[in-house]
């Protein structure tokens, strides 16, 4: 019981640190946070990494010691790999955040996703017109997770968070 | 050698390709020939530091002799480092670039799918995660390769070039060495005898769309990355990726 409260504080205060790329939403949201497990009472912070050459990552470890710290919890924050990250994890509400923050939130889940070695070009609309008339410009954009796109109605460049 | 050390050496062999990549690849950073491929390079650079991280930080585990990932990235000096020799040519220009990382991508990718079925659970975590960005990776160097080639005829020749002089280095990715046999005897390693035949079936396929031809079959191959025998050019890009760290230990920022 007392157990619960403590998962259920922790969880609290982690939804109130932002994933420093995206400042719209929590790392919880982003599904980065897996839970928080016990060791012998102690509370142990499980978290995965996004991609593996995300530089994000300390940047959230640290910011996930100093938010405990700071409120008295003495935690253990631990990295897991397996199962590996998936944006499958966002909620319908957390895409929606994305796309009001101009980014065009995944389509469809990873686990549906065909491995093929060739793109088939992912049609993504513009997350400020709504337009369909948008061109891929690189698989690769400003971080690993979005490939970059140019919208042809409204003239706006955009990036495209990856199904992965 | 103990399991155990034989699992340090596989992880380090792992860790330093992707290290040794990573840094070439980040040499590109600010000289992409256009930006949006700019950003590409520099993202697969990340990618490949992020995931050498992974098998370097296992290492350190394994080892346990309180040498973390830094320690085993930046304080090993040449001889030590056991990546192939493919990884650690320089960049010379855009094919070259992007014939070595074809090469490499391709690898990789039967590679982890491989590993994904390792008896080492990290491993087949580190795999299953990596996977997913490699075929990423793959894509990209193979889209540029029918670029290049099926490009114009000094694009073709460029590309014909880099990937006639890499091609020495391509059969030491597969070999068998003492180790891998061992390791592949607990199911821990991957079988690359199993996976040779489907990088040359997927690599022949590439060349012949991308108008390249297959490369003499009578070249001499060149070995020695896995013995941390390299070639000139590890060692220059050693001095440029150590020098802050060993110049000013325990520096922070
Ligand atoms: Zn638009």
């Amino acid at each position: 019981m007392v157990n619960n409260s403590i998962q259920e504080n922790i969880l609290e205060l982690l939804s109130g640190i932002s994933d420093p790329e995206i400042p719209v939403v929590s790392i919880i949201e982003m599904g980065m946070v897996r839970g928080v497990e016990f060791q012998e009472n102690r509370p142990v912070v499980v978290i995965t990494p996004t991609y593996s050459g995300c530089p994000a990552m300390h940047q959230i470890q640290d910011d996930i010691a100093a938010v405990l710290k700071s409120n008295g919890i003495d935690a253990e924050v631990k990295t897991r790999l397996s199962p590996p990250w998936t944006t499958d994890w966002m909620t319908e509400e957390t895409k929606q955040k994305l796309k009001k923050y101009g980014i065009a939130p995944p389509i469809g889940f990873s686990k549906d996703l065909k491995m093929d070695l060739f793109s088939v070009i992912q049609k993504v609309n513009c997350p400020f017109c709504d337009s369909g008339e948008t061109e891929l410009k690189s698989e690769f954009g400003s971080t690993a997770c979005k490939s970059y796109y140019h919208c042809n109605s409204c003239h706006q460049s955009f990036e495209y968070f990856k199904c992965h | 050698m103990s399991n155990s050390e034989l699992l340090f050496e596989y992880l380090l062999r792992n860790g330093d390709d992707r290290v040794v990549l990573g840094q070439r690849m980040a040499e590109w950073c600010g000289k992409g020939p256009i930006i949006e491929e700019d950003l590409a390079l520099a993202n697969i650079s990340l990618d490949l530091i992020g995931q050498s991280v992974l098998f370097l930080k296992y290492a350190s585990e394994v080892e346990g002799k309180g040498r973390d990932e830094d320690a085993l990235a930046y304080f090993r000096d040449e001889r030590k480092y056991k990546n192939l020799l493919l990884v650690e040519q320089p960049n010379t220009d855009f094919a070259f670039t992007i014939a070595r990382q074809f090469f490499y991508d391709c690898y990789e990718y039967y590679f982890y799918t491989e590993l994904a079925n390792s008896s080492d659970e990290t491993l087949s975590a580190i795999a299953t995660k990596s996977i997913k960005e490699t075929i990423y990776h793959l894509r990209h160097s193979s889209e540029w390769m029918l670029r290049l080639g099926d490009g114009t005829d000094l694009s073709n020749a460029k590309l014909q070039d880099a990937v006639d002089y890499l091609w020495c280095y391509t059969a030491e990715i597969f070999e068998m060495t003492e180790l891998d046999n061992a390791l592949l005897a607990d199911g821990i390693a991957v079988d690359l005898n199993k996976i040779k035949p489907l990088w040359d079936a997927k690599v022949s396929e590439i060349l012949e769309k991308a108008k390249i031809k297959m490369p003499d079959e009578n070249t001499y191959m060149i070995k020695g990355g896995r013995k941390g025998v390299h070639t000139e050019y590890l060692g220059h890009l050693l001095s440029e990726m150590q020098i802050l760290t060993r110049s000013y230990p325990g520096a922070k920022w």
